[in-house]
């Protein structure tokens, strides 16, 4: 028991080193890589969550190809591609800060923690009214789902001016057109969960920042934050064409 | 691209010492990716953006997924290269991008290829 007292006061006595390394690391270089690996480590995993969905995403597309295409034509294109940019320019701004927090400039590291959350907060709100307008439409899968828009697509005439070409589907066809409302809402619900996850934690940094936390030389938790929300918009950069773009001339 | 060299580059491989009196001592532990290429990503990304969108209303046939897909892989080639710093990390971290993606790859395409093929032959 004394013995590790001894060795531990013996490893500061000899061995200065910046508060924030840990004691089981042997130099800040290490505990950097290390910090990042396991980041990697755990976005692996979200690869593999989120290709899951993708995967059932696309067997089902191929099954209910028809299906899946009018459905798809229900998405607005204009708002799906204002929350690509949206989200595109909100990992512009996190990598700026990433970078404010390298060079320790405290001001600049908070107006762009700031800027990114404001921008996710802005797509959670256009992702909001797209979600209204499935509600209203009854386009959410449950009891009261309506294939209306599908068997009859002159009852639906804003899509109908759209996409004039799409002829009515017959009952039990227009019935798969839930699986795809299923899948959008699981994945962009589960990419939405993951942007407000983020959005959270970067209230929390806004807090920490503002108190000087991040712009001492410990910059390991922007960095990893960074890689999160680098890999939230990299989810959304292959949901937008998926979900919205492939199915229009089909 | 050269502007993404930084003067703390020169620190790279030079060891770290822990000096109690180097200030700087985090500095050169992360390679720091310039301003210039993140305005220059970010900007190519928007206009990728609008490619795809603008694209999608052009009928190519299959094409129209092949484009929309290739061009969501470039999109997030450069997210990961340089906004995730892979460009400028470790072999550690560029090998454990790389088997992460390479076995999802193995995953994705043997799961699509059985259900694809199911029907083959039954028309």
């Amino acid at each position: 028991m004394s013995d590790s007292t001894v060795t531990v006061h013996g490893a500061h006595a000899e061995h200065e080193h910046p508060p924030y390394q840990r004691h089981h690391f042997h130099s800040m270089e290490q505990q950097v890589d290390t910090t990042s690996f396991a980041m990697w480590l755990f976005l692996l995993t979200e690869i593999m969550f989120f290709g899951g969905l993708f995967t059932a995403y696309l067997i089902f597309r191929n099954w209910y190809y028809p299906a899946f295409v009018v459905a798809s034509h229900q998405l607005s294109i204009k708002e799906g591609t204002a929350n690509t940019a949206v989200l595109i320019v909100s990992s512009f701004t996190m990598a700026m800060g990433v970078w404010s927090a390298e060079m320790r400039r405290k001001g600049a590291l908070v107006l762009c923690l700031c800027l990114t959350f404001v921008l996710g907060l802005v797509f959670l709100g256009i992702k909001y009214d797209e979600y209204h307008e499935k509600w209203e439409k009854h386009h959410v899968p449950s009891f009261h789902y309506s294939t209306k828009s599908f068997t009859d697509p002159a009852s639906d005439p804003e899509i109908h001016k759209s996409y004039p070409d799409d002829k009515a589907l017959p009952l039990d066809m227009a019935r798969h057109t839930e699986v795809y409302f299923g899948l959008y809402f699981a994945m962009t619900g589960m990419h939405a969960l993951h942007m407000i996850i983020g959005i959270s934690i970067l209230a929390f940094m806004i807090f920490r920042a503002r108190a000087g936390a991040y712009t001492t030389g410990h910059v390991t938790f922007v960095n990893n934050f960074g890689l999160y929300w680098h890999f939230v918009d990299i989810v959304w950069i292959f949901l937008y064409p998926l979900l919205y773009l492939i199915s229009r001339h089909s | 691209m050269s502007t993404q060299h930084d003067p703390h580059d020169q620190h790279h491989g030079t060891g770290h010492d822990h000096d109690p009196n180097e200030q700087d001592v985090h500095d050169t532990l992360n390679h720091i990716v310039s301003p210039v290429v993140y305005i220059t990503v970010g900007t190519i990304l928007l206009v990728m953006t609008a490619v795809t969108a603008a694209v999608s209303f052009v009928d190519l046939g299959v094409f129209n997924a092949v484009v929309a897909l290739a061009i969501a892989c470039f999109k997030a080639s450069i997210v990961v290269l340089f906004f995730m710093h892979v460009k400028y990390s470790s072999k550690l971290t560029k090998l454990t991008v790389f088997s992460g993606l390479f076995t999802f790859g193995v995953l994705i395409m043997l799961t699509l290829s059985d259900y694809f093929t199911r029907a083959w032959g039954r028309w």
